[in-house]
């Protein structure tokens, strides 16, 4: 299992020139529109319809994460339901309600679903969408859609298939986007509202497999642009994770609709 | 070793088989969860509604044409094969996918078309969020077609008298021996 745990780890950017961390992620608007997801929403439908959003301009880090549990007691690590995060959760901080300085900026992982939906939700917000979030991870520093320039590809493959040593960058560190959006590659894998329904299968599997009336509706999903590894790579990571998992390589930011005040 | 055997191997995860308790293993309480319902009759209920007695619980949506009566024959054929005094104790909780069309109205008409007894099984409507994190909760995968249609997975759990979820299966088609030995047992 080395090569997938190897996948799993994600380099880190440590040391490029960041914003300074701030209380509140005053987040960007992006106006969404029509757009060619890896995933399409329906076999016969290819074009995902994006409403207008706004998305955190960097992770959430321990010290954000850290506020919330000490006004929200029940998802401290001592504390927080089973059901909701697994052993993992918050393994990293050096006490219930403290994350220690080393880390205190960088992008909290060892969250669950359950505990990053929460932590959104008690900013009146949510957790980006599937599509909202590779929407934005599409955009290079110049380019809205960058998924067709090789040079970018190339360099969104090679954060993620070398090995991560070392800590994590601080949040907001990496260059920005053409929203203006940062971290959003070679940082973390992060949470999206819609985990739990990437239903990816292919067609060998649901072929006589007796499990396929697990699924109804028109059929389940399947992958599109198979060139385009590394958003494979982010849909195959949020399937396998269930929503109480926590993993030091999963972090998440959080989005709400473009309407609503924040 | 290639990107793309890294990207069966990251697929190969997504296979592994539904995790139920160990034994000696406690059961994580489905009830951990404190969410609002509908029922089909309009009246707000809790999730734990059932709380004290064995429950099925699974999810589905009323305008599905294939698999989703095929759940409902399911539940049956469970209930079917248990012994008479358990089955007696025995509820039933269908949770709708779909809180626009599936209204309490609408759940109301599919327990009388498919001629449910309300007084041990309930269909409920929950918002969006909440069917998020039952569905979450249950290791339920679904996703909203553009036609208004639900792909989605189907795992029937069966919960103990605390809400601990003690058994899932993906069985459909057949009363799964595994699900009806946990509701016989004692």
């Amino acid at each position: 299992m080395a090569p997938l745990i190897s996948l799993l780890a994600l380099v880190g950017l440590a040391g490029v020139a960041g914003p300074p961390a701030q209380a509140a992620d005053p987040g960007v608007l992006i106006a969404g529109g029509r757009f060619e997801s890896v995933l399409p929403p329906a076999p016969d439908e290819k074009i995902a319809v994006v409403a207008p959003f706004r998305l955190d301009v960097a992770l959430v880090s321990n010290t954000d994460f850290a506020r919330f549990v000490r006004t929200r007691p029940e998802w401290r690590r001592n504390q927080v339901a089973g059901l909701f995060a697994d052993e993992g959760y918050l393994r990293q901080w050096s006490s219930d309600t403290e994350p220690g300085t080393a880390i205190a900026r960088q992008p909290v992982t060892y969250v669950s679903w359950f505990a990053a939906s929460a932590y959104c939700e008690s900013r009146g917000a949510r957790l980006p969408r599937w599509y909202e979030w590779e929407l934005a991870a599409a955009a290079s520093a110049t380019s809205r859609d960058a998924r067709r320039d090789p040079a970018w590809r190339q360099q969104i493959l090679d954060w993620y298939s070398t090995s991560a040593r070392g800590a994590l960058p601080v949040t907001g560190a990496t260059p920005a986007n053409y929203y203006g959006v940062r971290d959003l590659h070679g940082v973390v894998w992060e949470w999206v509202e819609d985990a739990g329904s990437m239903l990816v299968s292919d067609d060998s599997r649901e072929q006589g497999d007796p499990n396929r009336n697990r699924f109804c509706g028109s059929g389940a999903l399947s992958l599109e642009q198979k060139e385009n590894y590394a958003m494979m790579m982010r849909i195959a990571m949020l399937s396998s994770m269930k929503a109480a998992y926590s993993s030091g390589s999963m972090g998440f930011r959080c989005a709400t609709d473009a309407g609503l005040h924040r | 070793m290639s990107l793309r055997n890294r990207i069966v191997l990251v697929l190969a995860v997504l296979a592994l088989p539904l995790t139920a308790p160990h034994a000696g293993e406690r059961a994580a309480s489905l009830y951990q969860l404190h969410e609002r319902l509908l029922n089909q009759d309009g009246k707000p209920i809790d999730l734990d509604v059932y709380r004290g007695r064995k429950v099925l619980v699974t999810m589905f949506y009323g305008s599905c044409q294939a698999t989703c009566p095929l759940i409902i024959d399911t539940l049956r054929a469970i209930e079917r094969k248990a012994d008479p005094l358990q089955r007696d104790e025995l509820r039933v909780l269908l949770v709708s996918f779909d809180p626009e069309r599936d209204t309490p109205g609408a759940l109301r008409e599919i327990a009388a078309t498919r001629h449910i007894d309300t007084t041990r099984w309930t269909l409920a409507h929950a918002d969006p969020s909440a069917v998020r994190r039952i569905a979450a909760a249950l290791g339920i995968q679904y996703r909203k077609l553009p036609d208004g249609q639900f792909s989605h997975s189907t795992i029937i759990s069966v919960l103990d008298a605390g809400g601990g979820i003690t058994r899932q299966s993906a069985d459909i088609g057949r009363a799964d021996p595994e699900l009806v030995s946990v509701i016989n047992a004692k």
